[in-house]
């Protein structure tokens, strides 16, 4: 088990190096961000420019700036914002945790929405609540989410008044952004689940769970479900990383002050020591999810265990 | 009948959708009894066991008519189990009706501990709390006769060997004193000698506990073992019904006859020589005709130098444990192995699962690299041979499979299948000329041309290993390796495929190595045998020296374990204890090596110095036996 985390830890570190490279090279094509912080400013002379430039480090050569990055990453300072100058790993900090309720809730609604839902379709194969939950799926995969995020904004909020259109105030806050990822995911994590609940339904052990007299609850959530969970532990592990992506949009159109609302003002503003930081943390949350999903392999089944 | 029967099925009909499978059975069982269904694939005896357990709900099949009256413990009244709600059925499900299924590989769920999936059972049905559950599970697991029953509990199904996941599930299906159990196949997927001690152990707590038993089986030789009556299925239907010794001495449906007579007999090659193709009985519906005549094989091309020459083979694979652990067992496969296969011959290999026979074909067809050891091919080591050498051996010898299913490719039609290897070796060339060969074979197999049309879900298990055969005709072999070819298919058509088989040997001079676990079939078709044990040839020689006057102490409980289709002769064999050896063993913990020594001309047998073998039961988890 150490052997395997420090071949892990290595495994990260490599990882953070190369997004983290890619990344500051790429912002740094897109700009300069000395004519961003000066605009309207007035009347600006290129010594005026080359004063800014100095002051944030930018006439170094990109070597020399990366490597100060990694200086400062290795004890844990991320750099100073190039809008006002606030602590990177302040406003990091403070819109990690938005975005991990936010990605949180989506996951949760959606496991737990797609699990019976795929389990009903497995079950039903072929008569009508496996179609219409085929058909469902289907609309909600043909979804853009901007759109599906507009169209709740509009319905719900413009329309019946019901909940607030964009901010984090309080759990009311949550539903709309939290559904839009959810249905999405839904979409498919329900076929997911319908696939290899059909696979294991086919086994044999599920069978004599059945000839032992178990209720239909028992059999399906206690015998079948747990054999399926290695494909589902894969996937879901695998989508986290595509939900923070997606997190971007959603949090755009939510205003929801989390780490995409950041990433991509940094990004607007060249604000090249926000977006690396943000890129940092998020290649983390990443590498520690598939590490979690590695070590629930063994948890939910014994075949995998090592040692 | 003095007293109503326990279990009374009338007229029962199961479909799948408008497909009837099962029509208009009756049949019944009385308590203590044990009835035995047999039949051949597709004779609807499974999904006779399941509609009695109404599981058949779950295949998506249903009970469109009849009745099943089970008896109440008062022993008047009785309950239709047709009718019952589901809620209903699983309070009889487990507890009162219990059921084991042939695959006990994948009949336990292999995601809980041995000791989860028996407590379940008790908890559910008996209301046991968890420490009396865990008491009556170690109990359970000791009347099924399994040692260390304390430690098998927390232990998960894939750490347990075939043979010891059986006596588990019969474990939990007698946990609640069933008083009936169906029993499905249970013990097909089992090596013999594995096979004769669970037969044993159901027909003890049978005595012990009084229940009735329903065995489904298509082995007359286990329906001769354990049955008191006897129903025979074809198609869905019942065919004939008697007391067991009834059926065997005096059938009378002419089905039965065909489906007795086409039963290798162990035994039934005794006096002769060299085996012989026999006529086949074949049943066109109505009755049994005798087709062709008895004529021996005598096809051994004795003083030809041999088309392949095993010399001191050896094949080990190694075990690693964890990720970036370095090698601490390896599986002795094969261990200093030497053998001759003659032009015109078949050597059957004989042995139990690891005996390492797979292996020792594989290495021949060049599939697998052996540790050291020569094979000859034409009197030239493979080592020494370029690359069209080797692929001219691997156009001479060719395998055909257990699963003829899997073994063709489902896209591709059958034709395809068989032009493969006449294309990849450049045998023939112009399209006319590959599908004259194609239809030629199809016909030498005894199937139509127009059969290359079609694809391989579109024929029976046994058609489909007639295309696996003209496939390895198609490169005009020397050598055919049978690994376990007829194992997967029903008796009578496994009677059709030897025929084939020696009829092609007969007109082709092809040698076959043939690799089996069927003794019987062993006697009817092989010239020589040579007995595996843990990777060793324990036993070399004539098949009938082999079978008539066996040497060695392995040979004989190989023949001992065979069930006689002869229910005169049941239980005359002792139970043989244990598990089957592994051959899994710690690195630098080398096996002995027992030199063969001749007791006969052409008849070898090992001698064993001492015993100082320290095997560790097949399955185990590797870890836990390091000491």
């Amino acid at each position: 088990m150490a052997k395997f985390l420090f071949y892990r830890l290595l495994q990260a570190v490599f990882v953070v190096l190369a997004v983290t490279l890619i990344v500051s090279f790429a912002i740094r094509l897109t700009g300069d961000p000395a004519v961003m912080l000066a605009q309207g400013a007035g009347s600006i002379t290129e010594a005026d420019l080359e004063r800014i430039r100095e002051a944030l480090g930018l006439n170094q050569p990109f070597i020399a700036q990366y490597l100060d990055f990694l200086r400062g990453l290795l004890v844990g300072d991320l750099g100073r914002s190039f809008m006002g100058g606030t602590q990177v790993s302040d406003l990091v900090g403070r819109a990690l945790p938005a975005t991990l309720a936010l990605a949180f809730a989506s996951l949760f609604v959606s496991i737990a929405v797609s699990i019976p839902l795929g389990i009903k379709a497995a079950v039903s194969r072929g008569r009508w609540p496996d179609q219409l939950i085929r058909v469902l799926s289907l609309i909600g995969l043909s979804f853009p989410n901007f759109w599906l995020a507009i169209m709740l904004v509009l319905l719900f909020s413009i329309t019946f008044n019901l909940l607030p259109p964009s901010g984090m105030e309080g759990w009311s806050s949550f539903v709309m952004p939290a559904a839009t990822m959810g249905i999405i995911l839904t979409a498919t994590n329900v076929r997911l689940v319908r696939t290899t609940m059909l696979d294991t339904l086919r086994s044999q052990y599920v069978m004599v769970a059945r000839a032992k007299g178990l209720s239909n609850t028992v059999v399906l959530y206690k015998h079948a479900l747990r054999n399926c969970s290695i494909p589902l532990i894969t996937y879901f592990g695998l989508q986290f990383g595509g939900l923070l992506g997606g997190i971007v949009v959603v949090e755009r159109v939510f205003n929801w002050p989390g780490l995409g609302t950041l990433a991509f003002e940094a990004v607007a503003a060249r604000d090249y020591p926000v977006l690396q930081g943000v890129i940092t943390v998020l290649s983390l949350l990443i590498i520690t999810i598939n590490l979690l999903v590695d070590i629930a392999y063994g948890l939910v089944d014994p075949r995998v265990r090592k040692d | 009948m003095s007293h109503s029967p326990l279990l009374d099925v009338e007229s029962l009909h199961v479909a799948f959708g408008r497909n009837e499978v099962v029509k208009n059975l009756s049949f019944s069982v009385q308590a203590g009894e044990t009835l035995a269904i047999v039949g051949e694939s597709g004779s609807g005896k499974s999904v006779t066991s399941l509609a009695i357990m109404r599981l058949v709900e779950y295949q998506h099949a249903s009970i469109t008519k009849g009745c099943i009256r089970f008896q109440r413990p008062d022993g008047i009244t009785c309950l239709d189990l047709t009718q019952l709600t589901d809620r209903e059925m699983r309070r009889i499900r487990g507890k009162e009706i219990s059921m084991i299924f042939q695959e006990p590989m994948t009949s336990l769920n292999p995601v809980y501990t041995i000791g989860d999936q028996i407590a379940e059972v008790l908890a559910l049905h008996e209301q046991h709390d968890r420490s009396s559950a865990r008491q009556e599970a170690i109990r359970l697991l000791k009347l099924v006769r399994l040692a260390d029953a304390e430690s098998l509990l927390k232990r998960y199904p894939h750490q347990l060997s075939g043979g010891m996941r059986q006596r588990v599930m019969i474990a939990m299906a007698l946990a609640c004193k069933p008083r009936i159990l169906v029993a499905d196949e249970p013990t097909t997927a089992l090596d013999v000698t594995i096979q004769a001690q669970i037969l044993a152990i159901i027909r003890d707590l049978q005595k012990e506990l009084g229940m009735a038993v329903i065995f489904i089986t298509h082995d007359m030789g286990v329906v001769a073992e354990v049955a008191d009556h006897v129903v025979v299925m074809r198609e869905g239907e019942k065919i004939e019904e008697a007391p067991v010794k009834e059926i065997f001495a005096n059938p009378r449906e002419p089905y039965t006859k065909a489906l007795l007579s086409a039963v290798p007999k162990l035994g039934s090659m005794q006096g002769h020589r060299l085996p012989r193709i026999e006529p086949l009985i074949v049943f066109d519906g109505s009755e049994a005709r005798r087709v062709g005549e008895s004529r021996e094989q005598n096809t051994v091309q004795q003083d030809a130098s041999p088309i392949v020459r095993i010399n001191n083979l050896v094949t080990r694979f190694d075990i690693r444990k964890g990720f970036f652990g370095g090698v601490s067992h390896r599986v002795h496969a094969v261990e200093h192995v030497s053998l001759d296969i003659y032009p015109g011959e078949t050597l059957a290999l004989v042995g139990e699962s690891g005996s390492g026979k797979s292996t020792i074909g594989r290495s021949i067809q060049l599939l697998q690299e052996s540790t050291s050891g020569d094979i000859l091919f034409s009197g030239k080591p493979v080592a020494q041979m370029s690359r069209i050498e080797k692929m001219r051996l691997r156009q001479e010898v060719q395998y055909i499979f257990q699963d003829p299913f899997a073994s063709l490719d489902p896209r591709k039609s059958v034709g395809f299948s068989i032009a493969e290897p006449i294309h990849t070796h450049g045998l023939l060339s112009g399209r006319r000329n590959v599908q004259r060969r194609v239809s030629e074979l199809l016909e030498r197999v005894g199937l139509k041309p127009e059969h290359a049309e079609r694809y391989p879900h579109e024929f029976s298990g046994g058609q489909r290993q007639r295309i696996c055969i003209a496939r390895a005709l198609a490169s005009r072999p020397k050598l055919i390796i049978a690994d376990e070819a007829l194992s997967a298919l029903d008796v009578s058509i496994q009677a059709q495929i030897i025929h084939l088989m020696m009829t092609l040997q007969r007109e082709e001079g092809l040698a076959y190595l043939f690799i089996s676990h069927d003794m019987a079939v062993v006697e009817k078709m092989s010239h020589r045998v040579a007995v595996l044990h843990l990777g060793q040839v324990v036993e070399l020689g004539p098949r009938q020296r082999v079978f008539d006057a066996p040497q060695h102490a392995y040979t004989r409980k190989l023949l001992a374990a065979v069930p006689v289709a002869d229910p005169a002769q049941r239980h005359k064999h002792v139970l043989l204890e244990g598990e089957i050896p592994s051959p899994i063993r710690k690195v630098g913990d080398e096996p002995s090596i027992h030199p063969l020594i001749e007791v006969h001309p052409g008849h070898f047998v090992s001698r064993e110095a001492s015993h100082n073998h320290s095997p560790i039961a097949v399955n185990n988890n590797i870890q836990e036996t390091g000491t």
